[in-house]
């Protein structure tokens, strides 16, 4: 271990491959059908799952008959909770640590099911379509009765409860702290603004569906478990720790992910039932999600209520906010998912708001559970940016000129947020004058005045954040990488992460080769595999730019020194003196005199005699990274025009503009990549996507033609803007900003939604902004 | 499969150039015998009833979704899948050396799909517009790069001009 605080010197490294738009790396195998996703492992003598899952929301089960499904041709075995549920020995994820509340779980419905989709049996055959054809063979009788659906009816003084054995449905809360302070502000101020913000029920959606392939080798005994997740690691110790298998005797393997956004960050129980089944049978078991089942059983997200009062003196400077949320976290919720606490934490995010009251409440409901989703705790932007608009409206003041007098300046840093959080390499102020420099505030709003003038509807939003990134704490604190240099002088930097999408084996080579002073095609890395990679919490928090390649550096720099110390032996030179380019080290203004970085490799494993007195073999280092503050901030603002139709309703998007400023970027490629799928994915949430319930608890949009996502006909081009404010917390200067697409968009495209029809509707327009919901709004009002 | 071992081959098609024989339940889908009789994976499943658009494969010249075809249905066709869309030593199709130069994907799952559905759309409309474009991608689902890529993509492979910013003009 090194000194993780070091500032770049002279020596450390150039910079030829950061900041480049190197093309990626993952790309060949990818674009030519050559990937290798959880569903393309195939292993000898391999059986396939399927679940028979409950069709009703809460009831109580009778009877399960799974003996004709047992006698079908193929059918190799049929299990139920009553085979699987005491086998579970701890079940607590590294988030939570041991001790925690841990959420409710079992692997299979037994006594009762509690939302639809609830599985209760699972069938292993020799494929996928007998073991279909068995579940429908399965006979459950069960007593359904009232479920609860909301979370109104959560709170309701006669609700019952979805958990047996518990006094209520609070899965958490943070209760009201008496505040006399806050009070007197609220009392006195020249304006009180008072707003409810309801948030839909919208999923990650994955285009790759959960799966896993478990192997377990009574032999050896060994679990070998290939599966689509967002962290191996995390997937090996809970295994270990849930079935009583040494944590050294299971390896995981995640190869390629199609996708995760949150919803892979923790096993579901239908996992940890195949993994079981697979054990009990002593053999190879499949499951791969289909696409119902993860629409309907595979984790939800969203689905807030807040409601927000703003008090504002005459100047309309922000004295004081109060925030209660709600959240409804359905029944089986994964770990860290509610974000109560986080949302009070980050609610003031980029304006100078010195005193919040906040208080939530996260219930629980007969709907399936929720999972963390791309900024989770993205309510405090949703609802603070939709009030900021609703408040400049009422106070008769336009929203740009309401934030600019409340916005955080770059004058004003260091700031200290109400919550104690230190902002210092920032530039909020920044990106909100280039949002809306790039998209002509000042020019639109003439348009705007100009066409409804004629009867055209156009309105613009703005959503401007502070994004929480590289989240450091707990089991996330850290990422490790181990660099080494192999005796033909080729790099291998062994990464501690898993990927779905971010590009890792690309970027991660651009900052290693950067700092080795090699080409980027002589570093490769390897990840994703816990018999080949030390210990990392898996993707989320927009962690990887940040502490993953803290790591990556710190290894890199562990080697670039050994390396310079032996080339400084060889040409008797001093290291200061020695620059590394392109593989070769060389006596800075003598190129004549160097040695490659290879020869330099051959020494170090071949040759030990010619190493300096009293130096280790090898040019390899292994490192353990942890960022020197819990939160790294980066900024953005997000800009949104939009063209409402006032007859059908319907919305076009037609232009989005994101200022960004994550500090130094690695690759702007990949930066913009995941601007705009964040972006796309709020498009799709606040216009067009809903996971709702009927009142009798069944899912009504579990098919992509019932939940709808944009598509390309639906999104505008992105136009980006960046600032690359560095960053204090990594020697890189890297921010993350992973999530915060998903985090700004929802409130700039409803609040251009709302702006556009602001003269026909006064206040929250339900969500999703479909045609109707925004028919009904204007029929409401007019 | 243990299903399309055995028996008098019921299907017989060429995939790739390669003439592939099998004995497939009647109620397996293309897509499933393409994957696993074939083993030819690059053929994706991302929601098994004709929306996504992953498992977009070239059956008689014709883009289809292979999700909703079953293998007997296939008998006697020509079936081009992402495979055979490269070279055997890897060397790139137009379209598939632009996903790369556009950052046209990210986790990867959809990319097949969209590089068939691209080829199909380019191949019939060699200078779409760009609203041809979008049309042209409508049927195929994307939750990674909310389409800026692909778009892209689609202009660099149709030899149209791009701007560095991923605005095109």
């Amino acid at each position: 271990m090194t000194d993780t605080s070091a500032a770049p010197t002279a020596n450390t490294g150039g910079a030829r491959f950061v900041g480049q738009r190197v093309q990626r790396r993952e790309d060949l195998r990818l674009v030519t059908g050559h990937g290798r996703y959880t569903d393309d492992v195939v292993v000898p003598g391999m059986l396939h799952a399927a679940f028979l899952r409950s069709d009703i929301a809460r009831g109580v089960i009778n009877s399960i008959d799974v003996s004709a499904a047992r006698q079908l041709d193929g059918v190799v075995a049929v299990f139920t909770g009553a085979d699987f549920n005491a086998e579970i020995r701890e079940h607590w994820v590294d988030f939570e640590g041991p001790g925690g509340d841990a959420s409710p779980f079992r692997v299979l419905a037994d006594t009762d099911v509690r939302f639809a989709g609830d599985p209760i049996a699972v069938v292993i055959a020799t494929s996928r379509y007998i073991a279909e054809d068995a579940c429908e063979l399965i006979d459950v009788d069960i007593e359904p009765s009232t479920p609860v659906i909301g979370a109104d009816a959560a709170l309701a003084a006669d609700a019952p409860v979805v958990h047996a054995g518990r006094a209520d449905n609070i899965a958490g809360a943070i209760p009201a702290a008496a505040d006399p302070v806050l009070d007197e502000i609220f009392a006195n101020a020249a304006h009180v603004i008072t707003e409810t913000i309801d948030q839909n029920r919208y999923l990650c959606v994955p285009m790759e569906t959960r799966g896993i392939v478990s192997q377990w080798d009574p032999f050896n005994q060994e679990l070998t478990v290939h599966i689509s997740t967002q962290g191996p690691h995390g997937v090996r110790a809970y295994i270990g720790r849930a079935l009583g298998i040494p944590e050294n005797r299971i390896r995981v393997i995640m190869k390629d992910v199609g996708g995760g956004f949150g919803q892979k960050m923790f096993m579901i129980p239908d996992e940890v039932a195949v993994v079981l089944a697979g054990k009990r049978l002593g053999r190879p078991v499949k499951w791969i999600e289909d696409r119902r089942e993860n629409l309907m059983s595979g984790l939800h997200a969203r689905d807030d209520r807040m409601t927000v009062s703003f008090a504002v003196d005459d100047t309309f400077h922000i004295l004081g906010v109060k925030c209660d949320l709600i959240e409804d976290v359905g029944s089986f919720n994964a770990a860290g998912s509610s974000s109560i606490g986080f949302v009070g934490l980050l609610f003031p995010g980029p304006y100078k708001i010195q005193r919040v009251g906040f208080s939530a409440k996260a219930v629980f409901t007969n709907t399936c559970g929720r999972c963390s989703y791309r900024g989770p705790w993205m309510m405090e932007t949703a609802a603070r940016e939709q009030m900021m608009d609703i408040a400049a409206r009422r106070l008769g003041i336009d929203p740009l000129e309401f934030r600019r007098i409340n916005v955080i300046t770059s004058a004003e840093l260091p700031y200290t947020t109400a919550a104690g959080l230190v902002y210092d390499a920032v530039s909020i102020d920044g990106s909100l004058e280039q949002a809306v420099s790039m998209v002509g505030y000042e020019a639109f709003r003439a348009e705007q005045a100009a066409a409804r003038a004629q009867g055209r509807f156009i309105g613009l939003g703005l959503g401007l954040y502070v994004e929480p990134s590289g989240i450091a704490m707990g089991n996330m604190s850290s990422e490790a990488a181990i660099v080494s240099i192999s005796v033909n002088g080729d790099v291998t930097a062994v990464m501690s992460s898993g990927s779905h999408g971010q590009s890792l084996e690309t970027t991660v080579a651009q900052v290693v080769a950067d700092r080795l002073g090699v080409d980027f095609e002589r570093v490769t890395v390897v990840q994703g595999d816990t018999a080949a990679t030390p210990f990392g919490p898996g993707t989320g928090g927009s962690r990887s730019a940040v502490i993953l390649n803290g790591a990556a550096s710190q290894a890199s720099g562990d080697v670039r020194t050994k390396m310079l110390e032996i080339a400084a032996h060889v040409l008797e030179a001093a290291t200061d003196d020695l620059e590394i380019e392109a593989g070769n080290i060389s006596v800075r203004g003598t190129p004549s005199k160097g040695i490659s970085v290879t020869e330099v490799a051959r020494i170090a494993y071949l040759r030990p005699q010619e190493l300096p007195p009293g130096m280790s073999l090898g040019l390899e280092s292994h490192a353990r990274y942890t960022p020197n503050a819990p939160f790294t901030f980066s900024n953005s603002c997000h800009a949104c025009v939009v063209e409402v139709d006032a007859v059908t309703g319907g919305v076009k998007v037609l232009r989005f503009i994101v200022s960004e400023d994550c500090g130094v970027m690695i690759n702007p490629d990949v930066v913009e990549g995941q601007i705009a799928g964040g972006v796309v994915q709020g498009i799709g949430g606040v216009l067009y996507e809903e996971m709702a319930y009927d009142m009798s608890g069944n899912p009504m949009n579990t098919t992509f033609v019932d939940y709808l996502l944009p598509t390309a006909t639906e999104v505008p081009i992105i136009e980006y803007g960046h600032i690359e404010t560095r960053s204090t917390t990594n020697p890189g200067g890297f921010k993350g900003m992973g999530e915060g697409g998903a985090i700004g968009s929802p409130p700039a495209v409803i609040n251009a939604v709302a702006d556009a029809i602001a003269h026909l509707v006064d206040g929250p327009i339900k969500q999703p902004m479909s045609p109707a919901n925004i028919r009904a709004a204007i029929d409401a009002r007019t | 499969m243990a299903d399309t071992t055995v028996g008098i081959p019921t299907v017989s098609v060429t995939v790739n150039g390669v003439l592939r024989r099998g004995t497939p339940e009647p109620r397996k889908t293309l897509a499933d015998f393409l994957r696993e009789d074939c083993e030819l994976t690059g053929t994706h499943l991302g929601c098994e009833h004709g929306v996504c658009g992953a498992c977009t494969i070239f059956m008689d010249g014709e883009a289809v979704r292979s999700c909703l075809v079953f293998a007997v249905q296939a008998e006697g066709a020509d079936i081009t899948t992402i495979e055979g869309l490269s070279a055997p030593d890897g060397t790139l199709s137009v379209v598939q050396k632009a996903m790369n130069e556009a950052h046209g994907l990210q986790c990867g799952f959809c990319t097949p799909g969209f590089v068939v559905s691209i080829t199909a759309l380019l191949r019939d409309n060699p200078d779409p517009s760009d609203e041809e474009i979008r049309q042209g991608l409508s049927g195929n689902l994307c939750r990674c790069t909310g389409y800026q890529g692909i778009i892209k993509a689609v202009k660099i492979a149709a030899g149209q001009s791009v701007a560095a910013n991923g605005k095109a003009h």
